[in-house]
């Protein structure tokens, strides 16, 4: 009782966070029953038609949405495997440079990217992969060659998608990375060193073995991310020239939800595409816990 | 750390091992500036001459310096509108997201067995995490609350991050317990724990939060692009997207001819623009880095 007493503040301190989630993380998720709808938001959810599975006969009947859900995978793996193994090499390179106050900077530097906007970082980025101005055309250009439209060809924009939004995370991907080769036992290195081991014998006997689990963490949680293309980063580099390959499915909920006010439609794409991630996460989480003792909370 | 740097450098510095290091302080020197350049080019852009810009003279410093740009910017009323809008959400939203998160984590933070009902609590927590309500549902509710075209559709529906939250709540947690103890034993209530012993030692982490919440909100422009119907309301990420990132794009979508983009002379304005939108970002990070990979190592590993 006593105890009651003295946790009611731990009560009321939680309910603003409560209210505020209730109306912006829960209410959506009842409103999910639009997908089951032929929503008409004058009528509003009580009112407007129910057509049980239709929306989502109508999106797999599309000719377009397989493509899109494989545009989405595809994008999404490649930067997540991208995501994990550039991070990596860039924090065990960091971690061998001696000049400590270099290393700082640079750092500073790397994870600078993260903090900029995809509207800015496109509006940068239309001009330096542009053919003519930019200067990987320019390179190509000087070389003889026809410069490759990074952003208008169909069959390079989902590498486009990959290589840019990894050159903007890598750096502050590196962070995890960093710490945990900082707390690498410093008597590991002494032995191996008194045994004869030079620095590049201890790098592949110490510090790669000694980061493996929190790289295997950082893999397993990455997981949930399989459909999380960068809607960002998309929406804001592609046209409807490389829509083939560069639609996803977070793209294609704006266009028909938004743009074409199909909100039924839209709902049933978004809700396959949440039902998919939370089945993916589950599994991420549950083998983070079960292997790496990981718990969220 | 001293220590493993001393035993790693008096190993025998082999040949193999120096020429390893000169390379790698090269190559990784490279690609930091490839992190640093595209901002170097886009100011030297938004100092250069039109001309100096079409004819692609201009690199990593201004040609035929000129203020141009910025003087073509004051004429534009409608980029400070956007601006004050972003910096009005940011004085709105950046206190109430800090405060409503400080106050979620800490009762979050406390143990198990301590604060039984915590068990339950985290569970709600973790849902919004696993399952996202999806883009049309959220933008009913916003409708539906009456916030379209209201600057609290660009504060509330983002206010939450439980990401923010769980880096707090594991900072909190790694604030060794006799400290709470002691206040406990002197009589303080959960109240005064928080603000008198647990925030004064939790710099890194609120600092880090701080920027994260600042970061996000000045770099927010979807919310503002669907939840505004009315561009005068749109803040300045929202404004830069639909008059000059999406212009672009139409520009790039309208032409196989790809030489006519050259000649787009409001590049330097363009330039401009983007640049000062990233100002603030530029100027709080040196500020509040040096915080940030503390608190977020100290955030992310469980005490």
């Amino acid at each position: 009782m006593k105890k009651m007493k003295r946790n009611l503040p731990l009560h009321i301190m939680l309910l603003s966070a409560l209210i505020l989630m209730l109306i912006y993380n829960y209410l959506p998720l009842l409103g999910n029953i639009m997908a089951f709808q032929k929503f008409n938001p004058t009528k509003g959810f009580f009112r407007s038609e129910w057509v049980g599975l239709d929306n989502f006969r109508y999106v797999f009947a599309m000719p377009d949405t397989l493509q899109v859900v494989w545009n989405t995978f595809f994008i999404a793996v490649m930067k997540l495997i991208m995501g994990i193994i550039v991070p990596v090499i860039v924090a065990l390179l960091l971690n061998e440079m001696r000049c400590i106050r270099y290393k700082r900077a640079l750092q500073t530097i790397v994870y600078f990217p993260h903090f900029l906007s995809w509207v800015i970082l496109a509006g940068i980025m239309v001009d330096v992969l542009s053919p003519s101005r930019g200067i990987i055309g320019k390179a190509f250009t000087a070389l003889g060659l026809e410069a490759p439209f990074l952003l208008g060809d169909a069959n390079l924009f989902p590498f486009t998608m990959v290589f840019t939004e990894t050159w903007k995370e890598f750096g502050f991907g590196t962070i995890v990375y960093l710490a945990a080769l900082t707390g690498i036992d410093p008597t590991l290195y002494e032995a191996a060193g008194i045994d004869g081991a030079g620095r590049w014998k201890q790098t592949l006997n110490i510090t790669i073995p000694c980061i493996m689990p929190i790289v295997m963490l950082m893999t397993i949680l990455a997981m949930g991310n399989v459909l999380n293309a960068g809607f960002d980063q998309i929406f804001n580099l592609y046209s409807p020239q490389v829509y083939a390959t560069g639609d996803i499915l977070d793209t294609l909920v704006y266009r028909i939800g938004m743009e074409d006010a199909q909100y039924g439609v839209a709902t049933a794409v978004g809700l396959f595409k949440s039902v998919v991630s939370f089945l993916m996460l589950s599994l991420s989480y549950g083998l983070a816990y079960k292997y790496t003792d990981y718990r969220v909370f | 750390m001293d220590h493993q740097r001393r035993i790693r450098t008096t190993g025998r510095a082999s040949v193999g091992v120096r020429i390893f290091s000169v390379f790698n302080y090269i190559f990784v020197t490279l690609i930091a500036l490839t992190c640093l350049l595209p901002m170097v080019n886009l100011l030297a852009i938004s100092f250069s001459s039109s001309s100096a810009v079409s004819t692609g003279q201009v690199s990593f410093w201004p040609v035929d310096f000129t203020l141009e740009s910025y003087s073509f910017m004051a004429g534009k009323p409608e980029f400070f509108a956007s601006m004050k809008i972003s910096v009005l959400r940011i004085l709105l939203a950046v206190p109430l997201s800090m405060i409503v998160s400080v106050l979620a984590a800490y009762p979050l933070s406390r143990q198990n067995h301590e604060f039984g009902a915590r068990k339950y609590y985290v569970w709600i927590f973790i849902v919004p995490m696993m399952f996202y309500g999806g883009l049309i549902p959220s933008y009913m509710v916003v409708r539906n609350t009456g916030l379209i075209d209201s600057i609290w559709a660009l504060v509330l529906p983002c206010s939450i991050n439980v990401f923010n939250i769980i880096l707090l709540m594991n900072f909190f947690r790694s604030i060794p317990k006799e400290l709470e103890e002691a206040a406990a034993v002197d009589g303080a209530g959960h109240f005064r724990i928080l603000l008198q012993v647990v925030l004064p030692v939790s710099t890194p982490v609120l600092a880090t939060v701080l920027l994260f919440f600042i970061v996000n909100h000045w770099n927010s422009w979807f919310d503002g692009l669907i939840y505004m119907n009315s561009p005068s309301k749109y803040p300045l990420q929202t404004y830069l997207q639909t008059q000059v990132v999406n212009r672009a794009l139409m520009a790039l979508e309208a032409m196989r001819d790809i030489r006519r983009m050259g000649n787009i002379s409001d590049r330097t304005g363009k330039a401009a623009q983007i640049f000062l939108a990233a100002v603030p970002v530029l100027a709080v990070y040196p500020f509040l880095q040096k915080y940030f990979t503390t608190g977020i190592v100290m955030g992310s590993v469980k005490g």
